[in-house]
């Protein structure tokens, strides 16, 4: 009761409206009126002052309602602590089997009568692709949300924000597709115009074959995480305050210097959180991975060279042939993947909790 | 809402000429991409390190450049940043546009190959490596099956947590179970797929299965539930939000109880934007390759009980027949990519339509 006055302006509707009240002054009035109406309490176990009204009932639909929707809310927890706990009990019994250093050994073969696999390959190679896809994308991706926010034409920048937002909901599946069967022509040519002229840098080095490599792998992720991470960003450019631009306008500045200077700063949290589920949904990615790697074992930072896997890729290519032990070292390297995402996906709703509530469409 | 008052973006006035000092011609900009193009041109072909893809990347470079040195020499540094970011942001666009409209291009050209009758009609039972026929029949049945039963789940218990969070929650704990709801939205779908298998597929359902594991269609949809569920629930929570308060007040005032003015009143007006939400997550979770690989085990023949044996999806079949070595396999799996995606944006598409039409708006 303390923190939260009354049900209908609680404490999540109440945020909403503060922080977005400066965005959109025309909504604001009728926020304002409904506030003090709404601290009184009807209903619920507060009686107020209606000693004429009914007393709660302790087993009534009111209760039952309530308890359901608890049981409802509950099962989230319930969900997160079971994958938690049903991994970690899969896991430990072929994590025991193992008998090469998990975190070390170069290599994945459980299946084995002495079991030997390492994680270590595979956590890499699945943070130097996101990595190098968000490198590849965000840059781009914040671009074509400026483009589509501030320099396009009006009806042209939503005809075309519908697209790519239409593109975000293309299965990863086809991009995968795509990536193996036509973007490899193209990602080949230039890994060996880049080994032909630039071979003396260790990341184009080697002597072929290319084409199904760590860069066509990133390439494909990078258009795959774009469309998501330009629809996340370019909401919030859209709803920075009119006022600020006008304000950097009036100053003097050039569009540029307007959008340096006040749609950016604004922006920021946003930015980064489009970019944080942008790095989870990269760090996640099976199939397109799985259809686009060269899977080899090793760390190498060659990037043109058929090789790379990731965690995700390596469970649905080697799940096929996995026994017992396979699938419980699987289960481990998912575990591993688990818990890298949550580190990131917490950081992420840390950042924008800290400012203000941030609502994605295309998650 | 957002949308009219964010359309209103100011563009800086175009200034009369007389009050600037001087400005680039406006032939300017084509003219230094004229001579970039030839100096590039000129370049490659002259030192022979590259064909015509090679000239448009030199050239756009050599553009940026002379655009910035020019402009500098003329406007001043700060309109030349100005250019130059422009051009650089302009750019941006075309470079994304290109891979995207191939593959729109590739889809679209290499799918209409198998598009018939007997594509959509059969199944890929008793179909070798030499036949040129087979279709995704079974897969279409998975992937509806695997869906809907996954929106059955999802649906109800989404519905009811956020109605938790939204109407009676308080403190603590409905700020962790949105905070978790909000966590949940960046489970991998591979992850989620192991979850289901280690619980379901390996431990549960042994129980009614002599101890087999037990690959279904149930499994598929089980893990399809976990990835809809977060979906579902925030954009439950923020329509039920959406709601005015004086409509609640106005039940209230008449008497009706919470629960039913929840029911009957609450969730009457937001349920446009909940469909949306739902029919959204769906398209999303169609699309799932890797947890229906996992738990469902993919099959060659129509299988219309979901809770037994194995059952293939459209992402499935699409991965699988890629992998397929047979010189048929890869229009099969074109076909199906073509099908699986106009499924998807077919929700889609009427999912945000129908959101355009929702009165409390965004």
């Amino acid at each position: 009761m303390g923190e939260t006055p009354s049900r209908s302006a609680d404490a999540g509707t109440g945020g909403i409206r503060v922080a977005s009240g400066q965005e959109r002054p025309a909504g604001a009035p009728a926020r304002v009126a409904e506030s003090p109406v709404s601290t009184r309490t009807p209903g619920g176990d507060g009686l107020g002052g209606g000693g004429g009204l009914p007393r709660a009932r302790a087993f009534g639909a009111e209760r039952a309602f309530r308890g359901l929707t608890l049981a409802a809310g509950t099962t989230v927890l319930v969900i997160i602590a079971a994958i938690a706990g049903f991994l970690i009990a899969k896991a430990v019994p072929a994590l025991r089997a193992d008998t090469a250093n998990f975190w070390t050994y170069e290599g994945w073969s459980p299946n084995d009568t002495t079991p030997r696999f390492g994680i270590g390959t595979l956590a890499f190679g699945t943070v130097l692709s996101s990595a190098l896809a968000l490198l590849i994308a965000v840059p781009v991706a914040l671009g074509i949300a400026l483009f589509l926010s501030h320099y396009a034409p009006r009806r042209l920048g939503t005809a075309l924000g519908f697209l790519i937002d239409l593109l975000a909901a293309v299965p990863s599946v086809v991009f995968g597709l795509w990536g193996r069967d036509v973007f490899v022509a193209p990602v080949r040519d230039l890994s060996a115009w880049l080994n032909q002229y630039f071979g003396w840098i260790p990341i184009f080095g080697g002597d072929g074959p290319f084409g199904k490599s760590i860069m066509l792998g990133s390439l494909v992720l990078a258009i795959m995480v774009l469309p998501i991470v330009t629809s996340l960003s370019r909401e919030v450019f859209l709803q920075t305050p009119t006022a600020n631009e006008e304000a950097a306008l009036a100053l003097g500045a050039t569009r540029w210097e307007m959008i340096r200077t006040a749609v950016l700063p604004y922006g920021r949290p946003g930015i980064i959180a489009a970019v944080m589920l942008g790095l989870g949904r990269a760090l996640g990615e099976t199939i397109a991975l799985a259809m686009t790697l060269g899977i080899t074992f090793g760390v190498s930072f060659n990037l043109i060279e058929n090789g790379g896997n990731t965690i995700a890729a390596n469970i649905a290519n080697a799940f096929g042939e996995a026994n017992d032990t396979g699938r419980g070292a699987l289960i481990a390297s998912g575990l591993v993947l688990f818990t890298i995402t949550l580190i990131v996906n917490i950081t992420a709703r840390a950042i924008v909790h800290r400012r203000r509530e941030f609502t994605e469409s295309a998650a | 809402m957002t949308t009219t008052i964010a359309n209103q973006h100011p563009r800086p006035p175009a200034q009369p000429p007389s009050l600037r000092a001087k400005r680039l011609p406006r032939y300017a900009a084509p003219a230094i991409a004229l001579a970039a193009v030839v100096v590039a041109a000129a370049i490659v072909y002259g030192a022979g390190i590259g064909g015509p893809v090679l000239v448009v990347v030199l050239a756009a470079l050599l553009h940026l450049a002379g655009l910035f040195a020019a402009s500098n020499a003329v406007e001043g540094r700060r309109s030349a940043r100005n250019r130059t970011w422009s051009a650089l942001i302009h750019s941006a666009f075309v470079l994304a546009a290109l891979p995207l409209a191939s593959v729109v291009w590739t889809l679209v050209s290499k799918g209409v190959e198998r598009l018939d009758g007997d594509f959509f009609g059969t199944s890929m039972n008793n179909i070798g490596a030499r036949d040129p026929n087979g279709g995704a029949y079974h897969a279409i049945v998975g992937t509806l099956e695997q869906v809907g039963i996954a929106a059955l789940i999802t649906v109800p218990l989404g519905i009811l947590c956020a109605i938790y969070v939204v109407e009676y929650g308080r403190g603590r704990f409905a700020f962790a179970i949105r905070f978790f709801v909000d966590v949940m939205t960046g489970i991998p779908s591979i992850v989620a797929g192991l979850f289901v298998l280690a619980f379901w597929v390996l431990v549960v359902s042994p129980v009614f299965n002599d101890g087999r594991p037990g690959f279904s269609g149930f499994a598929a949809a089980l893990a399809l539930s976990v990835l809809m569920l977060p979906t579902v629930v925030r954009s439950t929570e923020e329509m039920l939000r959406l709601v005015p308060a004086p409509l609640r007040e106005g039940a209230y005032a008449l008497g009706v109880p919470k629960w039913k003015t929840i029911l009957r009143v609450v969730l009457p007006t937001a349920l446009p934007g909940i469909v949306t939400g739902v029919m959204l997550a769906v398209a999303r979770a169609a699309g799932e390759t890797a947890p229906v690989l996992l738990v469902a085990g993919g099959g060659a023949a129509i299988n219309f009980n979901p809770f037994e044996d194995n059952q293939s999806s459209l992402a499935l079949f699409v991965y699988q027949q890629a992998g397929d070595a047979s010189r048929y396999a890869p229009a099969r799996a074109w076909t199906a990519a073509l099908t699986l995606v106009a499924l998807v944006l077919v929700l889609t598409v009427a999912a945000k339509l129908l959101a355009r039409r929702n009165r409390l708006g965004r």
